[in-house]
């Protein structure tokens, strides 16, 4: 997608607006992106950005309860939402001459959500369900207490759901300031792509959203997480037969130039990413660490991470060991692979193959509109619009110096978190 | 300014679907059947296939070994080892991968056009020449027996298990779990896994679509020139599908013990109906109201939104070839104190749809979405393939999808009333739960 193809606009209220007409099919899209998610919360109120998430869907006098489902879906259209670190997103897709009820339902909800008491109340052990539904897979658990003693400070600190205490304590009106203070047009970005004319689309919006008064501007998040000067470990022990290996390296903001350079790594390291909401996963057996782990017999699987945020986080591996995997022979592998592309660099074959995996996920992941309206909305969220458009040209810029250096620079043992989930056959939670 | 629908029209013009005049199609001496679909929005093909070979061409004591075959077949043939393999489809940036199901083993590719020819003559080496590399073999399962264990302590995968175990007879092919037990895969060698692909890999029966940018009739041509002379097993004389679902006397409850975790679920449903019975489209139709439209139906509003009790609270109505009946269940995960709660209430809700008829605003809202939704499911590559091998696999007709909102819009109220009486209400369901074990259990 370049540049060109997107046409933009900000309103008087401060909404932005992205807009991209494409007519392979009768299909549109409708994205609302707001700038708060876990990144935004303080200890004692953790899981609020995600919460408030919920009760977006719980009704408003011009859409009471259960309306928004209904009148999406009796209009052919599907939607959800999403929370993560740093936004919140809604989303519909529709037919594409359906479009307006998704402008219609977001520009209410954005300041008209009721936030019943009842209504608070019964969703609290909704949430609560969908925690416990998390706990239940040993990978959550590891990663929660990973990510606990990674940040001291910042609220990266905590999984977007929040700690189960602060989700017994929230009370209705913690939530509802919290809505009132980033449910504003000026913390908030429409994205429209689909089968449909750009311009009156923008139009469109500005009327719909444009009657909708600027909210006052959001805190600033003042968290800065310090240096990491030594590696820190937690054993997390639970149900189960199988032991997780959770390695996390403290890892630069999207914004900055080594993140693309870290991306270029970790290609070469875990396999391409998938740029693809759904859809088949690129095959990842010549990335190093699969050739090192896996196929080398000592684990069953291996997986990366490296997630662009608004602030640095982290860059994970994860290694789910086979039965008689030898604990300290497969972490001694991993850092022994880490430490060789530190002190070795990349092939000049890994670099050229790297680019061409992460050019074509790139186009395959412009096949549908939703597709594109996340990457588009991400992007703007946690960097700017030309992050996005930007992308492919920023990383063909990474040399492989450029990657060796960031290997040297992030994967440093001092930076690191280790985690491992120690199975205990038949053990109480 | 949304568009409204009255109940007088059809929300959707159905010559604007696929159908017998846009799919491309051929048919192979071998029985290999070919589908071929244009689109050049943008530079990718994807590739959707299904083999007639699956975990009910498994003897009782080979549980679980067409998935180990079919994640063999990428690892080795006789013209390429498993790195040269592997270097191909990577450096093409392409995904390549078989999947074992019950009735059937699929492949997937995904690639740039300009790719996938070649890796469609890979694809047809692994079918053909596999060569189950030994130290392949030993990773591989490993692999699966890791997954085993790991399975033995999720909630909803022991749910599900023991559901299936106990809704269908040993004779039948869902009875047993696609990946097998750690029992019966422990013993196998690679001598097994290369009888069982020798015996059954074959193209009759095969279905391969082709969605994406490729000229429609160039695709059936490459798919021909490289499948053409694959030949059939005279010997092979597969397994009649299974026809036989008797329902037990009463309803028949089964605990799994999965201790230490955080929550239980459980699954309640009987085996239904094949996806080409007439009366599947109203059962799409009741089901859509039970547990899926809007969020998940009348099972969300109960359980989730006005009890609180879950996170998911859903139905699914399966799909499954002429003469199985698919399972029609409803699932949810709760708190194990609330699990005798939520499965009280999702009984009502299914004895509620068996005693009134439904309201006509609410069967209406759901014929719109059924309808409407269909442009959706074909935006991409993959959903128009998927949806082109489902109309030839299950036997639907190339003009299925033309003709489904139609059908759909004729669902009356006492259709849906009377399909949930006849599959669904009968008292005669399975419900299987597992998770921690509490006092009451």
């Amino acid at each position: 997608m370049s540049e060109n193809d997107i046409h933009s606009a900000t309103l008087e209220n401060g909404l932005r607006i992205l807009v991209k007409e494409t007519h392979h099919a009768p299909v549109a899209t409708f994205w609302v992106w707001y700038g708060v998610g876990s990144r935004n919360e303080v200890q004692g109120k953790t899981g609020i950005s995600h919460w408030v998430e919920h009760m977006m869907f719980k009704g408003t006098e011009r859409f009471p309860k259960g309306a928004i489902d209904r009148e999406i879906a009796r209009h052919g259209g599907t939607f959800n939402a999403m929370t993560w670190l740093d936004f919140t997103a809604y989303y519909t897709i529709l037919p594409a001459p359906n479009i307006q009820l998704a402008l219609d339902i977001e520009a209410d909800r954005m300041v008209n959500s009721a936030f019943l008491p009842e209504e608070v109340e019964a969703e609290r052990t909704v949430i609560l369900s969908e925690r416990h539904m998390y706990e239940n897979h040993p990978s959550f658990r590891l990663a929660e207490a990973v990510q606990a003693v990674a940040f001291f400070v910042h609220p990266y600190h905590h999984e977007t759901i929040g700690w189960e205490s602060d989700l017994r304590t929230m009370t209705r009106d913690d939530l509802y300031a919290h809505y009132r203070t980033y449910y504003t047009p000026n913390n908030a970005i429409a994205v429209a792509i689909g089968d449909f004319n750009a311009n009156e689309m923008i139009d469109r919006i500005a009327e719909t959203f444009g009657r909708l008064p600027r909210g006052p501007e959001v805190p600033p998040v003042c968290f800065t997480e310090p240096p990491q000067n030594g590696e820190r470990r937690i054993d997390v022990y639970g149900p189960g037969s199988t032991r997780y290996l959770l390695a996390a390296y403290k890892a630069p903001a999207a914004t900055h130039d080594d993140w693309f350079a870290l991306a270029l790594l970790d290609t070469v390291l875990g396999g391409p990413e998938s740029f693809s909401l759904r859809g088949p996963s690129p095959n990842t057996r010549t990335s190093r660490l699969y050739r090192a782990l896996v196929d080398s017999g000592l684990a069953a699987n291996v997986s990366t991470s490296l997630i662009p945020t608004i602030d640095p986080f982290l860059y994970m591996f994860n290694v789910t060991l086979l039965p008689d995997s030898d604990p300290h022979a497969i972490e001694a592998r991993l850092f022994e692979e880490l430490e060789r592309v530190r002190t070795e660099g990349i092939t000049q074959t890994e670099y050229e193959k790297a680019r061409k995996q992460t050019r074509a996920q790139f186009a395959f992941s412009m096949e549908s509109v939703a597709n594109q309206a996340y990457w588009l909305g991400f992007a703007s969220t946690i960097a700017d619009t030309e992050w996005f458009t930007s992308f492919m040209d920023r990383f063909s810029r990474i040399t492989r110096d450029d990657v060796q250096r960031v290997a040297q620079t992030y994967l440093t043992p001092r930076q690191r978190t280790v985690g491992w989930y120690i199975p205990e056959e038949g053990a109480a939670q | 300014m949304s568009t409204t629908t009255t109940s007088d029209t059809l929300p959707l013009d159905p010559s604007t679907l696929p159908g017998p005049e846009t799919i491309a199609t051929r048919t192979l001496t071998n029985g290999l059947r070919l589908l071929a679909w244009e689109n050049f929005v943008s530079p990718a093909v994807y590739v959707t296939a299904s083999f007639a070979v699956g975990s009910h061409d498994e003897s009782p004591a080979q549980k679980g070994l067409n998935n180990l075959v079919a994640a063999l077949l990428s690892r080795g043939t006789r013209h390429h080892d498993y790195d040269t393999i592997n270097e191909m489809i990577e450096s093409r940036s392409a995904s390549l991968a078989f999947a074992g199901s019950v009735l059937s083993t699929s492949l997937s590719i995904k690639s740039l056009a300009e790719d996938m020819p070649d890796l469609l003559r890979l694809a047809a080496e692994m079918l053909r020449e596999p060569t189950f590399p030994e130290d392949q073999f030993a990773r591989i399962k490993d692999r699966v027996l890791t997954a085993l264990r790991e399975r033995e302590h999720d909630p909803r995968s022991m749910a599900s298990l023991a559901f299936y175990k106990l809704a269908y007879p040993e004779t039948h092919a869902y009875h047993w779990p696609i990946s097998g037990y750690i029992e019966t895969v422990e013993p196998f060698t690679r001598a097994d896994a290369e009888a069982f692909f020798a015996t059954h890999y074959e193209p009759r029966d095969g279905i391969i679509v082709i969605s994406g940018a490729m000229p429609a009739a160039e695709a059936l041509d490459l798919l021909e020139e490289i499948f053409g002379d694959w030949e059939n097993t005279p010997s092979r004389q597969r397994l009649p599908l299974p026809n036989k679902h008797p329902l037990p006397e009463h309803a028949v409850e089964h605990f799994t013990e999965v201790p230490g975790k955080a929550q239980s679920d459980f699954v309640l449903g009987v085996p239904a109906l094949s996806a080409n019975d007439t009366d599947y489209v109203p059962a799409q139709v009741a089901n859509s109201i039970l547990g899926v439209f809007g969020l998940m139906g009348r099972l969300g509003e109960r359980v989730r939104d006005e009890k609180g009790l879950a996170y998911y609270a859903y139905s699914s109505l399966g799909r499954a070839k002429t003469p199985i009946k698919a399972p029609w269940i409803a699932i949810a995960g709760v708190a194990p104190e609330n699990v005798t709660l939520a499965v009280e209430t999702t009984l009502a809700e299914i004895r509620r749809m068996a005693e009134e008829p439904v309201p006509e605003e609410e069967l209406t809202d759901n014929k719109l979405y059924l309808i409407g939704t269909l442009p959706l499911q074909l935006e991409t590559n993959e959903g128009m393939a998927g949806t082109i091998k489902n109309m030839v696999y299950y036997d639907l007709g190339l003009d299925y999808l033309q003709r489904l909102p139609e059908r759909i819009w004729q669902v009356e109220a006492a259709d849906v009333q009377r399909v949930v009486q006849t599959y669904l209400a009968h008292g005669r369901h399975v419900l299987s739960v597992a998770g921690p074990r509490t006092a009451s259990e």
